[in-house]
């Protein structure tokens, strides 16, 4: 988009200037909207997730060393890339620090989706039942 | 190994840990597909936004997708290569396959939900059964997985 155009048009142009600084973070903002909109289900139905840390960790930390393996092969495969200008350009080697995160929180989602539907659900078996 | 194949077998390997090592069976609960049916929707939305604003790229020679970001089409689903369904599978299934395992094995089981909804619900369910007397219908099922 020319940039003369949006200059014109003061309040866009600036917008536009925002939407650049904000940029970096677009990534990272997808990560934050996944907590954001889970976070009710801790605190409204209480699934206690976030409460239960030592099997949160013994849930997260397999699945971090599974995918992130996958995802450090997939990049040195050359099968995925990461827009340097949508990321926040800290890595860990060639691990967008994003990517790591991702494997945190979608756990971290995932666990309290299930918690949420058996709550609703207090019937169905989920195979864990004292 | 391109990304088609190894979506692939990372869908047989958690399939394999699901029903033969762990014997978690999530794969054959409704719990299960209920929350995948969720957690899809919401994976298409936010794999959407990541795959569609081109923050993550794919290489056509190791996908089924030729290169073109399309919202629908060319072996993609919501901007999405399919072969990103199938990883999400893979990380949904081993995630909650953990996080039923170690419950099974004692390890934070309890205590079960107690948020505010809960508790209102059941309050309710208390109130209707000491007005009925007898105890309803979705009272028991209620009761039955919280013992």
């Amino acid at each position: 988009m020319d940039r003369a155009r949006f200059v014109r048009f003061g309040g866009v142009g600036q917008a536009r200037d925002v939407l650049e600084v904000l940029q970096p973070y677009s990534y990272l903002a997808v990560l934050a909207s996944i907590l954001l909109t889970t976070l009710p289900l801790e605190l409204y139905l209480g699934v206690r997730v976030w409460r239960r840390p030592r099997r949160l960790a013994l849930t997260v930390l397999p699945v971090i060393v599974v995918f992130v393996l996958w995802d450090l092969y997939a990049i040195d495969a050359q099968h995925w890339f990461f827009d340097p200008t949508q990321t926040s350009g800290v890595t860990l080697g060639t691990l967008p620090l994003e990517e790591l995160l991702f494997f945190i929180v979608v756990p971290i989602a995932a666990a309290m989706t299930l918690e949420a539907v058996r709550v609703v659900k207090p019937h169905w078996v989920v195979g864990d039942e004292a | 190994m391109t990304y088609t194949q190894l979506a692939v077998l990372g869908v047989v390997l958690v399939v394999l840990l699901d029903l033969v090592v762990l014997r978690t069976r999530l794969l054959g609960r409704r719990v299960f597909w209920t929350s995948y049916a969720i957690i899809g929707f919401f994976q298409l939305l936010t794999n959407g936004w990541l795959t569609g604003r081109e923050i993550v790229t794919y290489n056509p020679d190791t996908a089924l997708t030729s290169g073109e970001v399309l919202l629908l089409g060319d072996w993609r689903i919501a901007f999405a290569p399919v072969e990103d369904l199938m990883f999400g599978f893979a990380l949904i299934v081993l995630t909650l396959d953990l996080w039923v395992v170690w419950s099974r094995r004692g390890i934070e089981r309890e205590p079960y939900a107690d948020g505010p909804w809960v508790r209102r619900r059941d309050a309710r369910l208390a109130a209707q059964r000491a007005a009925g007397g007898d105890e309803g219908q979705a009272d028991q099922r209620a009761r039955s997985a919280r013992p």
